[in-house]
């Protein structure tokens, strides 16, 4: 018997039809535990490099994470992993709500998605029963109007749908998987979903999820269950009220938005609005989200109340994730009631709650200059809110000027040329990110927002604080709980941080071994599928290094204690980064926007990045050696990357290179475009709508 | 004085993350805790969320027959369906039963021994959808049917009146 995981993934192939039930190697959950690690072995092993984002050669998974359907609180979460259409790496995006555990009732641990179906069909996963079904009534459906409409015609209520909306049909790049609550968003997952013609997956399952030893896990959850007590009652001091609890940010209950709206940048990741949370908007907003949140929802087995449902006179309820709550109503320089009505609309066409506002806010910064025309944009309306609903309408249908912006600021830019690269200033990897423009350097997000390969910033951040106790005796009584340091030497970050170092503190070694915490902590959740939010999220979670190898070897019957799991964790990022290094990424690819800080340090960041690929066991070029690989057991990808000579080309270099590395890009002026990077010319229309 | 014991239920603050189906499940599988499966759980969450619906419901009765409950009842607007606060393990719905066996479930409140000290569903709803509460009540007086009615009973369903008076009878003249 398989403990934890199932043992069985489906393997349907859409273009012939096929679905076939395969026993899993119970060996890769020793190496990969599960989620995204197995997921990412799949991609190595039989996706080539070659291959085309929109080829019916890609593949398209959904993996439960190795937890989710155990009693462990919080493991709910599905992976979903292929390669994307806009930075053309691996796509990795993760999703809580109820889908993950159904799909391990039903008796299966991934969907592994090849081929593309002629037609719009929808996957029908009933237990032993599944089906591939005509979905041509679903064609245009919003992703959540779709989910109630599946539900309805098989007349299964209790059915979790995962869907895309218009917007994956269309291949928008940055276009998302929905499932009621949740949604898997970034690196446009759903434009590969609508690629392959699948509408949607609906699962219904019935069978048991086996727990190795029962006692000693149980035991560890309701560790867990005291401790999610224990923060409510007594919050982190010293840290803003959006980060003092667990969870995800809980800004569906918390009104205090002063350090969202005064921390991050406003319309395209341009303006700083240091004053802007006052009184007034306070009280203002408060009502807003008082009247517009009817209820906190949960994910599957959590207490933690992310969520909202969200009702306003204008749309139908909808759920609304924490951080879409914000992301419309900054980029539009607007207020939170644009903010909720929008994303529901968003939400049903299904786009990402991150990149849809900025593409939107790009659009109009181009206007604004000239760039983009009254003859681009036929019809522009003259108010700002209305602006955003109408170039949403556009993008989503990929319709004049929206099938340019549909693929992205990135490539956007580049299709419009006339100086729009110069707009594109808060991409990475091709790749939209979270609005945020500092003052001075932080070492640690330096390495971090460069070497993410999961895209977002709060896919590898987590566990530290995020600015310095101003007292000895606030630092001392922050760190004499703080259980969840791999290493005692870990408290010292906190204990010797002095109000302004930045960028000097702290040490490029010390940088190194938190980068590498942080970011571990991440992997091991994307394997588990425990939520970020309880784990490698939060200050002071409740799982954490120390506790997590008995976590996994109670619920598996594996034995694993922490250097192996730290290895485990090791194992899944070197492979994610050997594939992207094997579809051309390189070190050029990795860094921060040049106006992400005011004031940067090219020498030292220089040095940052070369002692961080030292620390990591990777080359110059950010590519993992081969006894980094040898030492892994990953011994075939080193080989592989060998035979593809990349251990032996030149250091690829950006085509052109901004004239001062510390001046900023204003808007309107000429700036030199941003570092080409070695990926292929951005699609054409006729290509994406293919 | 008896005492009861009672599982409260507000569905004005439950959030939908039903842990208390999967706690519930684990709990009664066979080792304890040895498996999850909310199908087997003895207390079910009915819930729509688009419409703003979440009702709790824990395992009662098993009733060979439906009832001829279709009504629904509108509160504060939204409307549920008189089945989403039944209790049966029903013909007309799969909830309640072991899906291996079919065979009916029904919440024990965790008096299994060791009894816990609250039921586990109660334990894990951080939310305090669910609460318990032990009352004292009046005991009445001889409500409760003793052993041997229960025994007579069964013999009645089986044999029918008149058989069993008949052997009585007879059995008495002995």
């Amino acid at each position: 018997m398989r403990y934890a995981e199932t043992g069985v993934n489906l393997e349907i192939d859409l273009s012939r039809g096929s679905i076939e039930k395969e026993g899993s190697d119970s060996r890769l959950t020793e190496l990969h535990l599960g989620g995204l690690g197995t997921n990412a072995k799949i991609l190595w092993d039989r996706v080539p490099p070659e291959v085309d984002p929109f080829s019916p050669d890609n593949l398209l998974i959904f993996s439960a994470g190795l937890l989710a359907g155990t009693p462990a609180p919080g493991a709910n979460r599905t992976i979903v992993s292929t390669f994307s259409p806009q930075t053309l790496l691996m796509a990795y995006s993760i999703m809580g709500g109820f889908w993950a555990p159904e799909l391990k009732f039903a008796g299966y641990d991934k969907v592994i998605i090849r081929g593309r179906s002629p037609k719009l069909v929808y996957l029908w996963i009933n237990g032993d029963k599944i089906e591939i079904r005509d979905a041509s009534h679903l064609k245009g459906k919003g992703a959540l109007d779709t989910a109630e409409l599946i539900k309805q015609e098989l007349k299964e209520p209790k059915a979790q749908v995962a869907a895309i909306g218009l917007a994956g049909e269309n291949k928008v790049y940055f276009a998302s998987i929905e499932q009621g609550r949740s949604s898997a968003s970034r690196g446009g997952i759903g434009a590969v979903m609508g690629d392959k013609g699948l509408k949607a997956i609906a699962v219904r399952g019935k069978k048991d999820v086996n727990i190795a030893q029962p006692a000693e896990f149980m035991e560890l959850c309701n560790g867990v269950l005291e401790y999610i007590k224990h923060r409510k009652e007594n919050p982190i001091k010293g840290v803003p009220p959006i980060l003092a609890g667990l969870g995800s940010p809980q800004e569906m209950s918390i009104h205090d938005e002063q350090w969202h709206t005064a921390s991050f940048a406003w319309g395209n990741a341009r303006h700083r609005r240091k004053d802007f949370w006052n009184k007034e908007i306070e009280k203002k907003w408060k009502k807003t989200q008082d009247k517009a949140v009817e209820r906190l929802i949960s994910c599957y087995n959590c207490s933690m109340e992310c969520g909202g449902i969200i009702t306003h006179p204008k749309l139908e309820r909808y759920m609304m994730k924490c951080y879409s709550k914000l992301t419309y109503t900054m980029a539009a320089m607007s207020d939170l009631d644009f903010g909720f009505k929008i994303a529901g609309l968003a939400q049903e066409y299904g786009v990402d709650g991150y990149t849809t506002p900025q593409v939107m806010a790009f659009a109009l910064e181009l206007y604004e200059a000239g760039i983009l025309t009254d003859k681009d944009l036929p019809g522009f309306p003259s108010d700002n809110e209305e602006r955003f609903f109408w170039l949403l309408e556009k993008i989503v249908r990929r319709e004049g000027i929206g099938d340019v912006l549909a693929n992205g600021v990135y490539w956007a830019a580049r299709e419009i040329g006339k100086g729009a690269e110069a707009y594109d200033h808060n991409t990475i990897k091709k790749h939209e990110q979270i609005p945020i423009k500092l003052g001075v350097l932080n070492p640690i997000y330096y390495l971090m927002w460069s070497t993410g390969e999961k895209i977002n910033i709060t896919q590898i951040e987590g566990q530290i604080p995020q600015a310095p106790f101003l007292t000895k005796e606030e630092r001392e009584e922050f760190v004499e709980d703080w259980v969840q340091v791999p290493k005692e030497e870990f408290k010292d970050f906190v204990l010797n941080w002095e109000p302004r170092t930045l960028p000097h503190y702290p040490t490029i070694e010390a940088s190194c071994e938190l980068v590498e915490w942080q970011e571990t902590m991440h992997y091991i959740d994307d394997a588990t599928g425990i939520c970020a939010g309880l784990s490698s999220f939060p200050i002071k979670p409740p799982y954490h290094i120390h506790n997590l190898p008995s976590f996994i070897s109670f619920a598996t019957g594996l034995d694993i204690d922490e250097a192996k799991l730290w290895q485990i964790a090791s194992r899944n990022r070197n492979l994610i980064r050997a594939i992207n290094i094997r579809r051309g990424m390189r070190r050029v690819d990795e860094k921060p926007p040049e106006d992400h800080w005011r004031k940067r340090y090219p020498e030292m960041e220089t040095k940052l990045l070369d002692e961080y690929y030292k620390f990591k066991g990777w080359n110059n070029e950010g590519i993992p050696t081969k006894e980094t690989l040898d030492e892994l057991g990953l011994d075939y990808v080193g080989q592989d990357l060998e035979q593809r000579g990349v251990y032996k080309e030149k250091a690829k270099v950006a085509k052109s290179v901004s004239k001062k590395e510390t001046s900023q890009p204003s808007p309107g002026t000429k700036s030199a475009p941003k570092g080409e990077t070695s990926q292929p010319k951005p699609r054409t229309k006729k290509d994406s709508k293919k | 004085m008896k005492k009861v014991k009672v599982i409260k239920i507000d569905v004005d603050k439950c959030n939908g993350c039903r842990a208390c189906e999967a706690i519930c499940s684990a709990f009664h599988a066979e080792p304890k805790y040895s498996s999850t499966n909310p199908e087997r759980s003895r207390i079910r969450v009915l819930f729509d969320p688009l419409k703003d619906i979440y009702v709790p419901v824990l395992a009662g009765e098993y009733t060979e027959a439906e009832c001829n409950g279709r009504d629904t009842y509108t509160i504060n607007g939204k409307q549920y369906d008189e089945c989403s606060f039944c209790r049966a393990s029903c013909p007309s719905r799969d909830l309640f039963k072991d899906p291996d066996s079919g065979l009916p479930l029904k919440c024990d409140m965790c008096e299994e021994e060791p009894p816990l000290p609250e039921p586990l569903c109660v334990q894990w709803c951080l939310s305090d959808a669910l609460t318990y509460e032990e009352r004292e009540e009046e005991e009445e007086e001889e409500e409760k049917p003793r052993e041997m009615e229960i025994g007579l009973e069964a013999l009645i369903k089986k044999h029918g009146a008149k058989t069993v008076m008949d052997t009585v009878a007879r059995l008495a003249k002995g």
